[in-house]
C-alpha cells in the first residue's frame, strides 16, 4: 500500500521554484530518506506533506487523503518533528506530551498509559517532571518525536532530526526512530545533510537537487548506479553536484547554528 | 425527535455542527490549559505586572485628584481613574502578547502546532483566554488599593462577575490584535517599535483617565472607534457604587464580542502564512 503519493508536485514562490514536479511514492512502513543540499527543497516538500503549504501545482496524497481537500484528515493521521526546536522549554517533559495527547482527542484513560510507554520507550522517565529546558539536545529531540507520535500516526515526517546532535546522541535518535517503525509500522519520512544516517537508518532514498529528485532508489542501488563500490558521499556529490558542503542563505547558516546551538 | 424510519444520516446532518463547535470549544481549552501551566511555572510574570497599576493610581491618581484639574463630575478621580488603570494594565499586558508567538515561531513550535488536528482559530483563541487570565490577575491587585484609598466599590457579585468577564473580554480583544500585528510583522524588532506605537493611542484616545467630553472633537470621534473606550466604560458601570453608563452594558459588549470575534477569525486566517 502507498502510504504517501506525489503526483508531478510544484510548488513557487514568485520566480523560484522550490519544488518542481516531483512524484514520489512510499510504502507502508518503510523510512525513506530525502537527501539535498540546502535550498534543494526538501523542507518546502515536507511542509506541503503536512499542509502547512499549499502546493502551486501537482497533487499530493498523505495516508490516502489529498493535502488540500482533505488537510485536516491528513493532519489527524500524522505526525511532524520540524527541524526547529518544537517542544516547550517553560513546561515539562510530561505536560509537552499531555498538551499533544489532548490536542489529539486521546481519551483519558489511553492518555496516561500511552504517555507512561512513550516516556520509557525514549528513556525520559526519570525526567518526565523536570522543565523541558534542562534537557539535552538528543532529549528534547527523543521527546519531540514522542510528541509527534502519541497519536499512533500513518506517517511520520521528520525534518533533519539529528541536526546539531552529538555522536552518541544521533545514534540513540536513530534507534529510537527504528524502533517506532518496527513496533507500530509507522511509515517514515525524513530529509537529512549526514550520508552514514541515510545509509544506516532508510530503505530508500531520493536525492533532491534544485527541486527535483536527481535519483532515488536503496542506498545499495544509488552506490552501484556511480561507479560500483561508490560511497553515498560519491553518490551526493555525483547527483546534486555538489559535496556536502553547500552554500544555504545567512538566514538559513544562521538559522542552523542558532538551533544546534539550542539542542547542542 | 421524530423516528423517522429512515433516519441513519438525520442525526449526523444535525450534529456536525454542534459538533464542530465542541471540538473548537476543546481544542481552544487545551491551548489555554497549556498557556496556564507554563504560567503556574512562571509566577512571577504576574507579579512584575502589578508594579505599573500600583504606581499609576499612588502618584498620578494622588497628584491629579488634589488638583482637580480633570472635572469628572459627581465622582472624585481617584474613583474615576481606577477603573481606567484596570483597563491599561489589561491593555498593556494584552497588547504585547503577540512577542510570545514570535518567540514561539523562532523556536519551532508554532509549525507543530499548526501540522496538528486544531483549527487555527482555536489555537489564537485559546492563547487569548490565558492572555485574559492574566489580565484577571491585575483585578486582586487593583481592587484592594482602590479600596483601601477610599474609592466606593460595587462589590455585588454580578458586578464583580462583570467586571471579570469584561476584563477577559477586553484582553481576548486586544491579544488576539497582538497576535495578529505579531503574524503580520513577523520580527520582534519591528514588533517592538509598533507595539510601543500602538499603546499610546489605545490608551489616550480612550476614556480611561479623563472624561471623553473634555476632548476635542477630532479625538472624540477617533475614541468611539476605539475598543478599550467599550471596556472602560463597561468597568465603571461595574466596578463602581452607582455607576452609570455612557453607550449601556449591551452596547459595550456587543462592540467588544463583536471586534475580539472578527479578529480571532482573521487572526486564525493569517496563522499559517506566520511559518512560510
Amino acid at each position: 500500500m502507498n502510504v504517501i503519493e506525489t503526483h508531478a508536485l510544484t510548488r513557487q514562490f514568485g520566480d523560484f521554484i522550490a519544488v518542481n514536479g516531483v512524484s514520489l511514492t512510499l510504502h507502508e512502513g518503510e523510512i525513506f530518506g530525502l537527501l539535498g543540499p540546502n535550498g534543494a527543497g526538501k523542507t518546502t516538500m515536507i511542509k506541503m506533506l503536512t499542509t502547512l503549504l499549499p502546493p502551486s501545482g501537482g497533487r499530493a496524497l498523505v495516508a490516502g487523503y489529498d493535502v488540500e481537500r482533505e488537510a485536516a484528515k491528513v493532519r489527524r493521521s500524522t505526525g511532524y518533528v520540524p527541524q526547529l526546536l518544537s517542544a516547550d522549554g517553560n513546561m515539562t517533559g510530561y505536560e509537552n506530551l499531555l498538551i499533544f495527547a489532548k490536542i489529539f482527542d486521546l481519551p483519558p484513560n489511553i492518555r496516561e498509559e500511552r504517555i507512561r510507554a512513550l516516556l520509557e520507550m525514549m528513556g525520559l522517565q526519570d525526567s518526565a517532571d523536570k522543565m523541558v529546558k534542562t534537557y539535552s539536545g538528543g532529549m528534547i529531540r527523543k521527546l519531540e518525536i514522542a510528541q509527534s507520535v502519541i497519536h499512533r500516526p500513518k506517517v511520520l515526517f521528520l525534518d533533519e532530526p539529528t541536526v546539531g546532535l552529538d555522536p552518541i546522541a544521533r545514534t540513540s535518535v536513530w534507534e529510537h526512530i527504528q524502533r517506532l517503525r518496527n513496533e507500530f509500522n509507522t511509515t517514515i519520512l525524513l530529509t537529512t545533510h549526514y550520508m552514514e544516517e541515510a545509509d544506516d537508518l532508510c530503505n530508500r532514498i531520493a536525492i533532491m537537487h534544485r527541486g527535483q529528485i536527481a535519483a532515488s532508489g536503496t542506498p545499495q542501488e544509488l552506490k552501484a548506479s556511480v561507479n560500483g563500490g561508490a560511497s553515498l558521499d560519491d553518490v551526493f556529490a555525483y547527483y546534486a553536484g555538489t559535496a556536502l558542503e553547500t552554500g544555504g542563505s545567512y538566514i538559513q547558516t544562521s538559522r542552523t547554528r542558532i538551533n544546534a546551538r539550542r539542542v547542542g | 425527535m421524530h423516528a423517522e424510519l429512515d433516519n441513519s444520516r438525520a442525526p449526523a446532518a444535525w450534529l456536525q455542527p454542534l459538533q464542530a463547535i465542541a471540538f473548537f470549544v476543546r481544542k481552544t481549552l487545551n491551548i489555554a490549559e497549556m498557556e496556564m501551566r507554563k504560567l503556574r511555572h512562571e509566577p512571577m510574570d504576574l507579579l512584575t505586572r502589578a508594579a505599573q497599576p500600583v504606581l499609576w493610581i499612588l502618584i498620578f491618581g494622588q497628584v491629579l485628584a488634589r488638583t482637580r484639574a480633570i472635572p469628572t463630575g459627581d465622582v472624585g478621580y481617584l474613583e474615576f481613574m481606577s477603573p481606567g488603570i484596570l483597563a491599561q494594565s489589561m491593555l498593556f499586558i494584552s497588547i504585547f502578547y503577540g512577542i510570545s508567538i514570535i518567540w514561539e515561531r523562532d523556536l519551532g513550535i508554532i509549525h507543530k502546532f499548526l501540522a496538528g488536528p486544531a483549527p487555527r482559530a482555536s489555537l489564537v483563541l485559546g492563547k487569548g483566554l490565558s492572555a485574559g487570565v492574566r489580565g484577571i490577575s491585575q483585578i486582586f491587585i487593583i481592587y484592594p488599593l482602590a479600596y483601601v484609598l477610599g474609592v466606593k466599590l460595587d462589590f455585588h457579585i454580578l458586578s464583580l462577575l462583570g467586571t471579570v468577564f469584561t476584563v477577559l473580554l477586553g484582553a481576548v480583544l486586544f491579544s488576539t490584535f497582538s497576535l495578529f500585528v505579531a503574524i503580520k510583522v513577523k520580527t520582534r524588532e519591528r514588533f517592538m517599535g509598533i507595539g510601543q506605537f500602538m499603546t499610546m493611542p489605545l490608551f489616550f484616545a480612550s476614556n480611561a483617565i479623563y472624561p471623553i467630553e473634555i476632548m476635542p472633537g477630532w479625538l472624540q470621534a477617533i475614541s468611539r472607534f476605539n475598543p478599550l473606550t467599550y471596556v472602560v466604560d463597561a468597568l465603571r458601570t461595574l466596578m463602581l457604587e452607582g455607576g452609570q453608563s455612557h453607550f449601556g452594558l449591551g452596547v459595550d459588549f456587543a462592540v467588544l464580542i463583536l471586534v475580539s470575534a472578527l479578529l480571532v477569525w482573521a487572526a486564525g486566517r493569517a496563522y499559517p502564512g506566520f511559518v512560510n
